[in-house]
């Protein structure tokens, strides 16, 4: 049949490029990777394959210890961007009007499209030792000197949750903007507190929003380079920092994959077992904007 | 009465005290960033020296501004046409993606659908390092082969532009799709059975109706690229883009008040880049 052949044909015309892109950019370069952090440098130009470079990541416990700071930073991170951004949503979604709402996310969205690096630039510009906030706590007399306010962790967790948070409004504020008040209204007449009202109709409606966000929000967190190391300094000990130092300084690029594979497989097992504890899945949360 | 808002007066008043407070967050950094760019000091820090343009078009040292500055607006100019090549392609992939998931079925769909997800998930660094080490391979091969230096496959603009490319097209293909999605097949039908050809049709109905979201994807795609850091920080070869000459400035030289200059001129150009694509993206008349 003639038509068949015809969609036969744009079937494969539009497959190619989908094929190609997803062959040539995601899973074989990750091959690649995996391939190489199983390889091991023996002498110049000399190799055996196994798990070497893997034991020698959890013999060294500064390698690992990072990993774990990483982790727990960015679980942090993630939470305190849930429950910052929360209400934000919720004002934008169910209590602004109509008119308002636009500009209100609008808002949001606009340091959304500067750059990481324009952020961070901006955060190390008010927190240094000669920055404004230093400036003005001298000027109000709460401090005899200047202050340094830069390079622990509590900026680095500030300046992450500022990066991040407008990941997890976006998806919070689609969700919530479809629940119908009326939900509400009925919880409130059948004797709901407000308490219970929220945990037993918005929470489990808003649940694909807040999954969502807490992926990307988790995601970003972990992988992120700039602000926690320009906000942590140079002992900020950050994953993405070891895994860059391998690659480009030292040129260990065996044990720079290792490094990329568990960082993956890390923040892979975090998302799924996120995915699983809440019913949820990867195409109906992350992709559904 | 709005169910959704809090009862009592003090609440709401503190929950407006909150938005507040949270705006204040998000302005206080850029702010920070952008008002030095005017100070008339050779450092971007209190106290306050005058209003200058200096930062911007000064032409006499110590005020080198950045439109003088041929470093940075060497960088600023890589950073145009790479993401210029990086967003065209990733709409023209996007599309026939868009175009493959909504209409089309074939065994294994809704798999391959969530591998077409997945970059979105992978960090940036590691998207960088896959393709670094992956390009790298092929040019080892082949040099060891065949004797090719394969210069091309070692990091620089090809490598920059591939790597933004590996999670853009996930990007403009969501923003596509979902357009596509809304668009009511009968519209096709009734072309065909007037007789027009299928590219015809494409052409001139569908490809119009999907228009807004190809430049929202474009627009989109271009200022993840102009801004991307983690993925293009492993691929950059001798000719690199805005933000990383941004950083080696900011971590060689220390800030002065150039590096504010910057600051302004990318909110500037991606305020307004965004805001043209939210406009693009609203509803018409006439269209539900």
């Amino acid at each position: 049949m003639k038509s068949s052949d015809a969609s036969r044909l744009t079937l494969i015309l539009l497959f190619a490029p989908f094929a190609l892109w997803i062959i040539l950019l995601i899973i074989l370069p990750q091959i690649g990777v995996g391939w190489l952090s199983l390889r091991e440098k023996l002498g110049p130009r000399e190799y055996a394959f196994g798990f070497g470079n893997y034991l020698d990541f959890f013999r060294e416990p500064i390698y690992w210890n990072t990993l774990l700071r990483t982790a727990w930073i960015s679980v942090l991170v993630t939470i305190l961007a849930l429950l910052i951004g929360f209400p934000v949503a919720w004002y934008i979604a169910k209590i602004a009007r109509q008119r308002s709402r636009a500009a209100l996310f609008l808002m949001c969205l606009i340091p959304l499209w500067v750059s990481d690096l324009v952020r961070a630039f901006g955060w190390i510009l008010l927190l240094r030792e000669t920055g404004i906030v230093s400036g003005m706590l001298q000027w109000a007399g709460l401090s005899s000197g200047p202050v340094e306010l830069l390079y622990n962790d509590i900026t680095v967790v500030i300046g992450m949750v500022y990066t991040v948070v407008l990941f997890m409004i976006v998806p919070l504020v689609s969700t919530l903007d479809g629940m119908d008040n009326a939900l509400l209204e009925a919880g409130y007449n059948l004797g709901g507190s407000r308490m219970t009202v929220f945990r037993r109709i918005v929470i489990p409606y808003a649940m694909p929003g807040i999954v969502a966000g807490c992926i990307i929000t988790f995601m970003l967190a972990a992988g992120s380079y700039l602000t926690p190391i320009l906000l942590g300094g140079k002992n900020s000990m950050w994953f993405t920092e070891q895994i860059y130092e391998q690659f480009v300084t030292r040129y260990n690029w065996e044990s720079g994959a290792t490094f990329g594979v568990l960082l993956l497989v890390f923040t892979s097992a975090v998302v799924w077992l996120g995915l699983r504890l809440t019913g949820q899945n990867l195409a109906s949360t992350v992709a559904k904007e | 009465m709005n169910v959704a808002a809090p009862r009592s007066g003090l609440m709401r008043g503190l929950y407006i005290g909150y938005m507040l407070a949270f705006f204040f967050y998000l302005a206080a950094p850029l702010a920070a960033a952008a008002i030095f760019a005017f100070n008339d000091s050779q450092f971007p820090a209190l106290p306050w020296k005058g209003f200058t343009l200096n930062w911007f078009f000064g032409s006499t040292e110590p005020q080198i501004g950045l439109f003088n500055d041929r470093r940075l607006m060497a960088g600023l100019i890589n950073s145009l046409w790479i993401g210029v090549i990086v967003s065209a392609l990733s709409v023209v992939i996007g599309t026939c993606n868009a175009f493959l998931f909504e209409r089309k079925s074939f065994p294994f769909k809704s798999a391959l659908y969530v591998l077409m997800i997945v970059p979105l998930v992978i960090p940036g660094v590691i998207l960088g390092i896959s393709i670094l080490v992956f390009s790298s391979m092929i040019a080892n091969g082949v040099s060891d082969a065949f004797w090719w230096e394969w210069d091309f496959l070692r990091p620089g603009v090809l490598l920059v532009i591939l790597g933004q490319l590996s999670f853009l097209v996930t990007i403009t293909t969501l923003v596509i799709s979902a357009r596509l999605r809304k668009f009511d097949i009968a519209l096709e039908e009734a072309a065909l059975n007037l007789g027009a050809s299928r590219v015809r049709v494409l052409a001139t109905v569908t490809l119009p109706y999907l228009a807004p979201a190809l430049f929202s994807g474009f627009v989109v795609a271009f200022l993840v690229s102009f801004e991307n850091f983690n993925t293009t920080l492993m691929l950059v070869g001798s000719d690199a883009p805005l933000t990383i000459t941004m950083y080696d400035r900011m971590v060689k030289v220390g800030s002065t008040p150039v590096l504010n200059a910057v600051s302004v001129f990318l909110m500037i150009g991606s305020g307004l880049l965004a805001l043209a694509s939210v406009f693009a993206q609203r509803p018409r008349r006439g269209e539900g």
